[in-house]
């Protein structure tokens, strides 16, 4: 059996959808997961803002610089958004840990309402803010870091020509819309999960993410590439359980919501 | 101007910055690995583990402090 030119053509463009789907889908499911949980813990008004304006960012900037885009050095995105990541999720895991070990309190809202109660009580309206820029900026980050791999696989993947280049584009969009779908069938379920445990869970994602994109922003070799992140997921998530009772063995726990 | 940057500046190291040693170890640890682990150990497979392990004996030592003063 023997291929024409147009087989060989159909075959390509088939093979570039295909792999720009499963690359991109890759890539989405990343930032997907820190969007869930992030949307899960602090609200998702300022979440879903933060998704939409990356995008809407990483859109403007493929517009006006097209293939051109494949001369910034990726690695210098990597570093300097991976930087951002780890220190906001260092930052989230620590008092995570903390507020499971009772040293903090387990509420933030209890000590809010107080506050408020307080200033009410003192005639001063005081309204619920309904913009956390925690929640926008982590969900800014992690779409512009993820989005901007896509654009790097989709650029490389359709670099042999104008059809190819399209069929690259469609095989992330349904990468993108696959995603969309899998985040909606999954934030009902994610706001059963305890607040305390998603926080916890938030720590982990954000610090893993962030320590490999450093790593990888710095030319720093991982064992097994991308398969570092979900060890590094594990490492976070045992360090942290362990130091929960050795926190509490050490200090004398305070009530909670206090 | 100034007052501007100023302020978005702030805002973005309320962001990322809780306790201020902790903040400042990540930093320092960040720019050694940076700096010195692409040189020393250049695709050696124990240089990713090596800033793991650096970030983790940092929260370590953050959180235990904290449990200690908490005494």
């Amino acid at each position: 059996m023997s291929f024409g030119p147009q087989h060989l053509a159909a075959m390509r463009m088939g093979t570039t959808l295909l792999v720009a789907f499963l690359a991109s889908i890759v890539e989405c499911v990343e930032a997907l997961t820190v969007v869930l949980a992030v949307g899960s813990v602090r609200g998702w008004p300022s979440a879903l803002a933060g998704t939409a304006s990356a995008l809407v960012t990483l859109a403007a900037i493929v517009a006006a610089l097209g293939p051109a885009l494949t001369r910034i050095p990726l690695h210098l995105i990597q570093l300097a958004i991976g930087a951002m990541i780890l220190l906001f999720g260092l930052r989230w895991l620590r008092k995570a840990i903390l507020r499971s070990a009772r040293l903090i309190a387990l509420h933030d809202e209890a000590t809010a309402f107080a506050k408020n109660t307080a200033a009410l009580r003192g005639n001063i309206l005081v309204e619920k803010p309904r913009w956390d820029k925690l929640a926008f900026a982590t969900a800014f980050n992690i779409t512009m870091l993820e989005g901007t791999e896509v654009v790097f696989i989709v650029i490389a993947l359709g670099a042999g020509g104008r059809e190819l280049m399209w069929t690259a584009s469609l095989g992330a969009v349904a990468a993108l819309l696959a995603i969309v779908a899998l985040g909606l069938a999954l934030h009902r379920p994610l706001a059963r999960v305890p607040e305390n445990t998603l926080k916890f869970i938030v720590g982990v994602l954000l610090s893993a993410f962030g320590t490999f994109w450093v790593g990888e922003g710095s030319h720093i070799a991982w064992p097994g590439g991308d398969l570092s992140i979900p060890v590094l997921m594990a490492a976070y998530l045992v360090l942290a359980l362990a130091l929960v009772p050795l926190c509490r063995a050490s200090a004398q726990p305070v009530a909670e919501g206090e | 101007m100034m007052h501007c940057i100023r302020s978005v500046a702030r805002e973005l190291l309320g962001l990322i910055v809780d306790d201020g040693s902790f903040a400042g170890a990540i930093a320092v640890w960040l720019a050694i690995c940076i700096m010195a682990l692409p040189r020393v150990a250049a695709g050696a497979h124990w240089a990713g583990p090596t800033l793991f392990a650096g970030l983790a004996l940092i929260l370590i030592e953050s959180v235990l402090r904290f449990a200690r003063r908490k005494k």
